[in-house]
Formats: structure tokens, sequence, C-alpha cells
């Protein structure tokens, strides 16, 4: 089983004249120094992808930057699922005993590289570029699509979905490396700006500068004693317009090979990492996965369920809705936080209990699935 | 069975919309492609749509991806199941809903052709 045995995180916003070598440079030095390794122990590395440094091989462009020489290097591509993907492969890699010590890192300037516009163009990019784009489709309206139809089927409202980015902020402001701190009331987001209905402004994340890394092990080689017990994915279409439902997506499925690999049940889950790029996607990715009742997520968020001291505290670092989203990187912040919890090291933000966490994560729209197990020992 | 050539369709600047079935398994999809992804079968055929579907889910966008779209915003971009079974995206009359019957007709937008539904 592979070991998180170090993480890094820099802040997320805006970080002005860090490029995306600075950032995952930054964020893969604190995470060997966390995993107190040096460069020479690292032996694998699993890079993703910058949006801003569309490199064709970003990640030996890392090598000879950062200053490796590792048995075995690659990118992974599969959007908001890219980090939790990169962990389970590289899970895979020390269990196969292709690697002892794999780094896993992505950065990206995503915010302060380039245009508001322009950020916006390419990651609608993801859309069908003949059948989608042309129409003036954007991310906020892929997923409004899917809102619409979840919110019709499941009964959810507005207010519901508010809920979830209240929690997220509320979380944030606990965390000095969160791009948003202050806090909002739920009518704030329901009065923000509409971005594509029924989504507004504080309904979806924030585009973010950022870098984040981590060390999956064979061994412990820190204090940390934190490992990824079960991993699954699952990848129904890339499309909206080819979803096969906008109500039931591979959540469940990704879900449900992580468990049966770890051998648990979701009731054994103690903290939660869920992907939430809209406030539609955690309320989906919530109910589809079991931990709220179909058309529920809101009115478990307002009882208190998901705070960080009730039974299942979420992103307590704040999520892609407030700590930001920065790319690939945006849900490897998750998975940090959750080392954290795991290790006892997440300060003011501390959580009584998180042996066991489930991470889970989504790319495209809902199209690319990826779900982890760890636990402490 | 019709020949793809003859086929009008908005991607290509005709005023149409194309879908392919299968010959193997009478699977039907929008996106163009030498074969069924259902069946694997390496013939299917071009065909016509009527233009008439239901919407399945519908969404208004205020923030518009580019200056040219701007001018346009806000716009109703529209999921519709056509009557032919398969989904496709167009944009749409502000008034629609979900499970609203409608038609389609074409408009201009940035520049090109594209299907705009209307209450049937």
């Amino acid at each position: 089983m592979g070991y998180v045995t170090g993480v890094g995180l820099t802040p997320f916003g805006k970080l002005p004249g860090r490029t995306t070598l600075d950032l995952m440079s930054e964020a893969a030095a604190a995470a060997l120094a966390d995993a107190e390794l040096e460069r020479a122990d690292v032996d694998g590395l699993l890079c993703a992808y910058s949006t801003t440094f569309p490199h064709l091989m970003l990640s030996t462009t890392f090598v000879e930057h950062f200053g490796l020489n590792p048995a075995y290097a690659h990118s992974v591509l599969v959007g908001g699922a890219t980090g939790f993907a990169m962990a389970m492969l590289a899970h895979t890699l020390v269990e196969a005993r292709v690697a002892r010590n794999v780094l896993v890192v992505a950065g990206e300037n995503r915010l302060t590289a380039q245009s508001r516009d322009a950020a916006v163009q390419t990651l609608a990019q993801v859309g069908h570029s003949e059948y989608e784009v042309p129409l003036g489709a954007t991310i906020p309206a892929y997923y409004a699509l899917v809102a619409s139809r979840y919110m019709h089927e499941h009964g959810t409202t507005e207010a519901d979905l508010a809920e979830l980015a209240v929690l997220m902020r509320r979380n944030a402001m606990r965390h000095p490396g969160a791009q948003f701190r202050e806090p909002v009331t739920a009518q704030e987001v329901l009065s923000s700006k509409p971005i594509a209905s029924p989504l507004k402004l504080l309904d979806c994340c924030p585009v973010s500068d950022g870098g984040v890394a981590f060390v999956i092990g064979r061994e412990p080689t820190s204090a940390a004693r934190v490992r990824i017990r079960g991993a699954g994915q699952a990848h129904t279409h890339q499309y909206v317009t080819g979803a096969p439902s906008l109500t039931q997506f591979g959540a469940k499925a990704s879900v449900e090979r992580a468990l049966g690999r770890a051998a648990i049940e979701l009731s054994d889950v103690r903290y939660a990492a869920i992907y939430d790029s809209f406030t539609i996607t955690l309320t989906i990715l919530l109910e589809e996965i079991g931990l709220a009742a179909r058309g529920q997520a809101g009115d478990k968020v307002r009882g208190g369920y998901f705070d960080r001291d009730g039974p299942l505290p979420l992103n307590t670092h704040g999520g892609l809705l407030s700590y930001g989203h920065c790319g690939a990187g945006g849900a490897m912040a998750h998975l940090v936080e959750a080392q954290l919890q795991m290790t006892g090291r997440a300060a003011g933000r501390q959580v009584k209990d998180a042996s066991v966490a489930l991470l889970h994560g989504d790319g495209g729209v809902l199209s690319s699935h990826c779900s982890l197990v760890m636990e402490t020992q | 069975m019709t020949n793809a050539s003859a086929l009008r369709d908005w991607t290509t600047g005709g005023e149409g919309i194309a879908f392919q079935s299968c010959r193997a398994c009478s699977h039907r999809w929008y996106f163009r492609r030498e074969f069924c992804p259902r069946c694997g079968s390496d013939w299917p055929s071009d065909q016509q749509a009527s233009g008439l579907g239901t919407v399945h889910a519908v969404t208004l966008v205020t923030r518009a991806p580019s200056e040219e779209l701007r001018v346009h915003a806000p716009y109703l971009i529209v999921l519709v199941d056509a009557d032919e079974g398969f989904r496709l995206m167009a944009h749409g009359a502000r008034e629609l809903r979900i499970g609203a019957r409608v038609r389609c007709r074409y408009i201009s937008f940035g520049g090109r052709l594209i299907p705009f539904f209307d209450l049937a």
C-alpha cells in the first residue's frame, strides 16, 4: 500500500510573478521536506498539466528544472480528477515495486498569467469543439445544464446549493492560505452575480494561482502514518451532450470500487474530501456517493452534519469554492488537507477523528471520476 | 437512408441537424463518427432530424466567454431530446422550461448559424 509520506501546499489566490514551474517547485520542495526525503530519493514523478504552460513533456521539464533523476515519469490528464488519479497511480506503482518514492506535483499561475476571458475560454474547451463550444457554452454552463435537470428531478433549490458555498467559506476562514476568507451568508450567495442559471458567482469556484505536491512511498519515511487503502475510477463520457444521464454519474461506481478494494463500508468513513468546482458538483457527488440522500445535501449541511465538529467533516480547508482552484492542483489540496487532518497537524481546523478518509474527484462535466480511501495506521 | 453529402447540418453551415443511426443495432447518436459507438459496426447511416424535440435541461448564460459573444448575452442554452432519439445542445427562447415541446429554426450567433428552439 502507498503511504502519503509528505505534503506541500502553497497559498492559493493571486501570486503575481510566479510561473507554473515556480509553483510546482515550491510545493515539491515542501512535500519532500515534509516526507524527510532528498531529491535523490525520488525515483518516480507524476505531473499533471498547466493551461498557462502547455508543454508536451511537463514531467521531464520538471525533472530538469527541479533537479531529479527518476526511473519513472510522465503526466496524467483527466481534468479535475487528475490529482486523485495520480495518487491512485502512485499507490499502484509503489505496490508493484516500480518505484519507492513517487513525487506527485501540480501547479499553475492560472489567475495572474492570463485574462479572465482567456481562462474561461481555455476551460470551455473540455466541451465539444464543433457541437458545444460554438454555442457560447462555458464550464459553468455545462454544469448549469446538469444542475437544472438534477434540481428538476430531486427538488434541490438554489438555497440548498448556497448552503454548500457558505460551509466551504466558513472552513476557509480557518486556513491562512485560502483565497477567500471573508464570511458569506446564504443570502449573499443567492444574490451574487448571475453566471449561468441556476449558478451564481458564489456557486462557482474561483480561478487561482497555486501549487500542490505530495509524496507516495512504499514505506513511511516520516512520522506520518497515512496510507492509501483502496482506490477506484469510473469514466462514462466526456461531453455533457453525450452523458448517459444528467442525474446519475460515475461517482457511485468509482467509490464502490475504492471501498471494495479497501474492504470497508461507507459508514466507516470519518472525513470526506469531495470535489466542489460548483455547489451543484458537491451536491451531486455527496448524494450520489450516498453521504446524503437525493435532494437532501443542503438540509444536511444546514443541520451541521458536515461541520468541522460534526459527524462527517468535509473539505476543512475550504475546498475549491473558497481555498481556490489552480487546475490539477485544486483537488490535490483536498488530499493535503486530509493528510494533515489524519496526522493531527491541521492546527485550528483539526477534527476529532479523521482516521478513515474518503476522497472523490471528477473531471470534465462529471465525466472522469476517481476515488481514494485513506487510513491512519 | 440519406446520402451524407446531401444532409444539411449546422456544424457545416447548413440549416439542419444531422445525426447517425446504426444499421446493425439501431442505436442513434449525434456526434459524427465512422462507426457505431455501441456495437462497433462500421456502416452507420446518416440521417436528417425533423427539428422537433423536448427540452431536457436549460441554462441562461449571463457570463459569455468572449467580447465577441458578450453582445448576445444573456442567451439560453438548452439540451433537447430530439424526437429521433438523440440529444443535442442548442439555443432557445427565454420562456423554455424543462419538458417543453420545441421546434428548431436557425439563427446567427458569433458569425455562424446555430440551432435555436422555440415552443412547438
